[in-house]
């Protein structure tokens, strides 16, 4: 059978669409929510040094999932963009809006012209005066932006995850009680069917505090962590197995034995 | 389409393309790349712009203080009464400039966002000698050619959280024209009335003194530049404008309130009157 010469735009989107997808479905998840005193980051994160949630500026942090190369540009770009807007204008003037709108262009554009899409998916947050000001945005690896209220969640099973945090999330949670939604919600997938317990040195979580200083982001860790965290979940396995690598790279085999390389034209 | 993704500002579309060139963690040296226009522009010296005047530094028993006079002026005019000249640079510096004001608020509004940008990115904040070499380092660079006209002088200092003896943690760091920075052992000033105040501080410092020692011994070098340099001006008791006075220790900055400035003020001008001197 010969080559094609020629693939339909759609069916090149398409398969970028799914390449992206793989990549970011092949790592761990991050469960951004909101509760009384402003946003939380959960991620699981095995690594100490390698971070998948950041500060961005005053009120507004950053999170992301999928390969860390891309993503790390992504964050410094973003630092970079708020820091100059800050200085230009105002500190007041730098908001989780625009700098969600310069990721939407450049992931779009990004998708469009490049060979290969960035794998990632981001979420910039911004905390207000009150909980009605806060704000999360979610952009694709195509530029999609969606604002989102309540929760959102990235990266590994991130439909189950988010059906099982639309369950147990409710409006109005002290940090414990959020922090133990995220982290049972993100207990609950990624095990054999059982659900896993993760320690906190397998967590990365911080917040935007709306009640702190001019600086509102925060990091949680250490025994200050180890104090908020749920008790452990009765009948699981008592600690998860960390990954060896959050995101697998590319050649090693897909866990669900799919090809890759499959130019099926199945859709998603 | 065999763009290369490397290939420089091209190849990211929008408003992020300077931003995601790669990079050092310097604000300074993105702004020059993406947005030049926004770096304080080096002026000739001149009586037309207002200048800043006489700041002190001097370390004490954990920690250091920096003092600043108030006035801005424009020739033989009074521009500003209440100019804030002595700023916290971040959570354990401070850093006061003098020379044209409006110079030397642009390159401490820069220097701030420059510390906080480093820590962002890398997520940790740099040693206090980094922090005064990349001072030294953005005179140098961006604005060579204002220090040559001497537009704006820094001093820096700092409580070094990394330093073994809390008691002699407290660093201050000199700027010149060539760029170069200098750490001062006791106390230093800078400004037109700097001499001045380094002489009464010659007299007054001692090593080891508390904090209500140092400020008052600050608050009296102000007064005595004041005294002398018509460029500084000597607090205000009648609109309760003092000099800016701020300490950095193991708690971080803060900054003295007017009232308990007012207090040292009375007391020497109730002293001076005993001891007028010319």
């Amino acid at each position: 059978m010969t080559m094609p010469f020629y693939a339909s735009p759609e069916q090149i989107m398409r398969d970028r669409s799914e390449y992206a997808r793989k990549g970011i479905a092949r790592g761990r998840s991050v469960v951004v929510s909101t509760y009384t005193d402003g946003v939380l980051f959960v991620a699981e994160n095995a690594s100490s040094a390698l971070h998948k949630v950041s500060e961005i500026y005053d009120r507004i942090g950053f999170a992301a999932v999928g390969m860390y190369n891309e993503f790390e540009n992504l964050r410094v770009a973003g630092i970079r963009l708020a820091d100059m807007r800050g200085y230009s204008y105002d500190r007041r003037d730098v908001t989780a809006r625009a700098l969600a709108n310069a990721y939407a262009q450049t992931l779009g554009g990004l998708f469009t012209d490049q060979q290969k899409p960035y794998e990632v998916e981001l979420c910039v947050a911004e905390v207000g005066p009150g909980p009605e000001d806060d704000q999360m945005y979610r952009i694709s690896y195509d530029g999609t932006i969606i604002d989102e209220p309540n929760f959102l969640v990235m990266g590994g099973q991130a439909d189950a995850l988010t059906s099982e945090l639309r369950r147990t999330f409710t409006e109005g949670l002290d940090l414990r009680g959020a922090l133990g939604v995220s982290v049972r919600g993100l207990g609950s997938v990624g095990g054999n069917g059982a659900p896993r317990t993760l320690p906190a040195n397998q967590l990365e979580v911080a917040v935007l505090d709306r009640t702190r200083g001019s600086r509102k982001f925060k990091r949680i860790q250490g025994a200050v962590l180890t104090a908020l965290l749920p008790a452990a979940t009765t009948g699981g396995a008592p600690a998860a197995e960390p990954a060896p690598a959050d995101t697998p790279p590319h050649d090693e085999p897909d866990q669900d034995g799919g090809s890759a390389g499959n130019s099926g034209d199945t859709p998603s | 389409m065999s763009i290369d993704r490397f290939s420089g500002a091209d190849a990211f579309p929008g408003v992020l393309r300077h931003a995601m060139a790669p990079g050092s963690s310097s604000f300074t040296e993105f702004l020059s790349a993406a947005a030049p226009e926004l770096l304080p522009k080096p002026h000739l010296v001149s009586d037309i712009a207002p200048h800043g005047t006489t700041i002190v530094a001097a370390v004490y028993d954990g920690g250091v203080v920096m003092a600043g006079d108030r006035r801005a002026t424009m020739g033989n005019l009074i521009a500003q009464r209440d100019i804030e000249k002595v700023v916290a640079a971040d959570d354990y510096t401070l850093i006061g400039a003098a020379g044209t004001a409006g110079i030397g608020i642009e390159v401490v509004r820069l220097y701030q966002v420059e510390l906080e940008h480093y820590e962002k990115i890398e997520g940790t904040q740099l040693t206090l000698d980094g922090k005064a070499n990349r001072l030294a380092t953005m005179l140098r660079g961006n604005l060579g050619l204002a220090m040559q006209g001497l537009a704006v002088v820094p001093i820096f200092a700092g409580f070094d959280t990394a330093a073994s003896d809390a008691a002699n943690a407290g660093k201050i760091f000199s700027f010149d024209v060539a760029g170069g920075c200098y750490p001062e052992r006791y106390f230093d000033a800078i400004g037109s009335g700097s001499p001045f105040a380094k002489s009464s501080l010659k007299k007054r410092w001692r090593p080891g003194m508390s904090a209500d020692e140092i400020v008052r011994v600050s608050v009296e070098a102000v007064y005595d530049a004041a005294d002398d340099d018509s460029a500084t001006g000597g607090p205000d008791l009648v609109r309760q404008i003092f000099p800016v006075v701020m300490l950095a220790d193991d708690e971080g900055t803060r900054r003295v309130p007017d009232a308990d400035l007012d207090v040292i003020v009375r007391a020497i001008v109730d002293q001076r009157r005993e001891q007028p001197g010319t």
